[in-house]
């Protein structure tokens, strides 16, 4: 313990936040992580050591840079810090303060000497239309660099929607013939971060748990960590007992908007969109925000097909219902409706004593009227 | 009278009444000329149970609270305090909606307002009634006696009867228009369908609702159709779909002699719980048969000519034995 106190307070230091405050994000991650208790230190570990950060290879293809940007307003603790202390970030585009031969040659470097080690995070589509022409860095195709790099990386992230299944620039008619990582890299593992931008705990959650384990996080047949697109946004949304009670909003800004209400009718895709944001919000800025949060309908972001696929205002086709014994089956009857055996039987039994009694009264209606003659 | 006189003007009578029953059967009754209806579209329904709340409001009955698990309002059939219901069709995995084998998809229950309905037929005091112009079947306990006939006369298990309540009284769906509510008279539509966010319960006058169900199973599965919301001769609203694969069927158009509550479907409807029901209704075969039992008062004619011979004979020892 003593070990870990030295550490700890080496870590308050080297990231500039408190070691209660870093404790509080790791069982946070650890929590929504659905790992024990003992997973938390265990991460605050792995990070505060710093010979365990992964090198990471970072690519960015066809996309507005939205993930990164998403990732450098991420606080509690301040993880810009934490994300270059995490991680020993090699190459970046947007963030590494060298350009040109400089910066392409230390990625090289970095990736011939890390063979096999290495983190590749994919930021953004890649185009593979006319051999991936339209999107090119140094003089090469992104498409090219993208199997360059997955060659001999240790795990594969593909952060956002653009990297994840496409994003904006694959929606028809996709004149440069985009497509996201796990398209490109057939074969491969690609663990995917969806969302336009996707949200940064969701990427930290899995990066910590790589450095954690060593291994990536369980994923489902999308490559979604489980953790994080387990469920539908319609499951989790505090707007949902409105939709269950039929309470909808019918347009912006009308009586029910204001009270609330579920946005369905506006056009919401959470009923077909897998991510965690009614739990986490958006990138802890707290006051309920994120797109229903702030009573717009959930534009589908994260999902294939729905978010710019869609249209904004088109119904969505609601995957799952939970609970499912909300729901009676169409063969359940209101048993006071049939009669039952027990009641025929009683019914029969009585209708016997009337007849019974009406025949004994006849007869001795009978025998009095004999005695009276 | 001998015995056999009496039994061979029994059976002469009875071949004359049932000869006047077949020929005298009423024809199935048709719509009413202003009938208004639903339009229930299974492939839209997403199973809000909006409707169902709505419709308690409406009609102001209590929740019914299904055992201590759940707080809420969670009827799994229509009751004396519950007069629509929406129920799940489920096979297997239930994976995707809209399809018979491992699929799942919703259903609702509420009173189909038969054209020839018969609860009305079985009556015995005109509590059930079938609006000349709009072709509602409403209750009017001022008259119901409680026999609970129309309870069995229903084919779809609609009339309820409030056995919880120490004046209990039938319970139905009234299309929102009973006294103190009168929502289609006053020119609104019913609540359920007020408050459909797909237009999968859509009110209308029944033409035009049975125009709109068979273009929809006229459509081209995987199309894009715009689908109204509300009131089909007025909608608040469209919202565009995809197609789903519709049964080449409305339920109601011809069943028992037609509904105007009408289905769609892309789940065969004996999954849904619908009756086997030809196109003749059950009210018009047994009021044909009824009627031509007390044609020219027949069968009280018979049983009293019976009675007679009974008495007759019982009565002869007596005056034989008064002689002697």
């Amino acid at each position: 313990m003593a070990e870990n106190e030295s550490v700890f307070s080496e870590l308050e230091k080297r990231l500039g936040v408190s070691r209660r405050t870093f404790l509080k994000f790791c069982s946070g991650v650890a929590a929504s992580l659905g790992l024990p208790s003992g997973a938390a230190m265990a991460m605050a570990e792995a990070v505060a050591n710093p010979k365990k950060r992964p090198p990471v290879i970072w690519l960015h293809g066809q996309e507005c840079t939205g993930p990164t940007e998403a990732l450098l307003r991420s606080e509690q603790p301040s993880l810009e810090h934490l994300i270059l202390d995490l991680i020993s970030l090699d190459y970046h585009q947007t963030l590494d303060t060298g350009a040109g031969h400089q910066v392409e040659d230390i990625k090289k470097q970095a990736m011939a000497a890390n063979k096999g080690k290495y983190l590749l995070v994919v930021e953004g589509a890649i185009p593979v239309k006319d051999d991936g022409i339209y999107c090119k860095i140094a003089g090469e195709t992104m498409l090219d660099l993208t199997h360059e790099a997955a060659e001999h990386a240790a795990a594969i992230v593909a952060y956002g929607s653009c990297a994840s299944w496409g994003g904006v620039q694959s929606a028809s008619p996709n004149p440069t013939g985009a497509q996201g990582a796990p398209q490109v890299l057939k074969g491969k593992t690609v663990v995917t971060i969806p969302g336009c931008p996707p949200n940064p705990a969701n990427f930290i959650g899995t990066v910590l748990y790589f450095v954690t384990y060593g291994s990536l996080p369980p994923i489902d047949e999308k490559g979604r960590p489980k953790w994080a697109y387990g469920r539908l946004i319609h499951e989790n949304c505090y707007r949902r007992p409105h939709f269950d009670a039929g309470r909808f909003a019918n347009q912006f800004g009308d009586e029910g908007h204001r009270k609330g209400y579920c946005l369905y009718k506006l056009g919401c895709k959470g009923p077909e969109t897998y991510n965690n944001c009614p739990s986490l919000e958006y990138n802890n800025i707290g006051g309920g925000v994120w797109p229903v949060g702030v009573g717009h309908p959930c534009f589908g972001c994260s999902e294939e097909g729905v978010g710019f696929n869609k249209a904004l205002f088109s119904l969505s086709e609601v995957q799952t219902h939970t609970p499912p014994n909300m729901f009676p089956a169409i063969e359940e009857r209101e048993q006071s409706s049939g009669i039952g055996a027990g009641a025929a039987a009683l019914a029969g039994a009585a209708v016997g004593v009337v007849v019974g009694a009406a025949a004994m009264g006849a007869k001795r209606l009978d025998e009095k009227e004999s005695d009276q003659k | 009278m001998k015995r056999r006189d009496f039994l061979k003007a029994t059976l002469g009578g009875t071949a004359a009444v049932a000869c006047s029953g077949v020929a005298e059967a009423r024809p199935n009754l048709e719509p009413a000329d202003n009938a208004v209806g639903m339009l229930f579209d299974s492939t839209l329904c997403i199973g809000c149970k909006a409707c169902v709340a709505k419709c308690k409001e409406v009609n102001e009955m209590p929740p019914v609270i299904d055992g201590d698990a759940t707080t809420w309002d969670s009827a799994r059939d229509l009751s004396g305090d519950t007069l629509n219901v929406i129920k799940v069709y489920r096979d297997g995995e239930a994976e995707v909606k809209d399809r018979e084998e491992n699929g799942f998809c919703f259903e609702k229950r509420s009173c189909m307002h038969c054209v020839d309905p018969g609860c009305v037929s079985v009556c015995p005091c005109t509590a059930m009634r079938r609006d000349e112009k709009t072709g509602i079947v409403s209750h009017h306990p001022d008259v119901c006696i409680g026999c609970r006939n129309c309870m069995v006369g229903c084919p779809y298990n609609v009339p309820q009867f409030q056995y919880n309540e120490l004046f209990g009284q039938i319970q139905k769906c009234q299309m929102c228009n009973q006294a103190g509510v009168g929502r289609i008279d006053n020119g609104q539509m019913t609540g359920c369908a007020e408050v459909c966010p797909t237009g999968a319960t859509l009110f209308g006058p029944r033409d035009a609702l049975l125009a709109e169900a068979k273009r929809r199973t006229e459509l081209k599965p995987g199309e894009t159709y715009n689908y109204p919301r509300g009131d089909v001769s007025k909608p608040y609203s469209h919202h565009e779909k995809r197609v789903p694969e519709y049964l080449q069927h409305v339920w109601g158009e011809k069943e028992a002699g037609g509904t105007n509550v009408m289905h769609l479907s892309a789940v065969s409807f004996d999954k849904l719980g619908m009756p086997p029901l030809g196109e003749r209704s059950a009210a018009s075969i047994a009021e044909g048969v009824q009627h031509s039992l007390y044609n020219f008062m027949a069968l009280p004619a018979i049983a009293l000519a019976g009675l007679t011979y009974v008495v007759k004979r019982n009565t002869d020892d007596d005056d034989k034995g008064g002689d002697a």
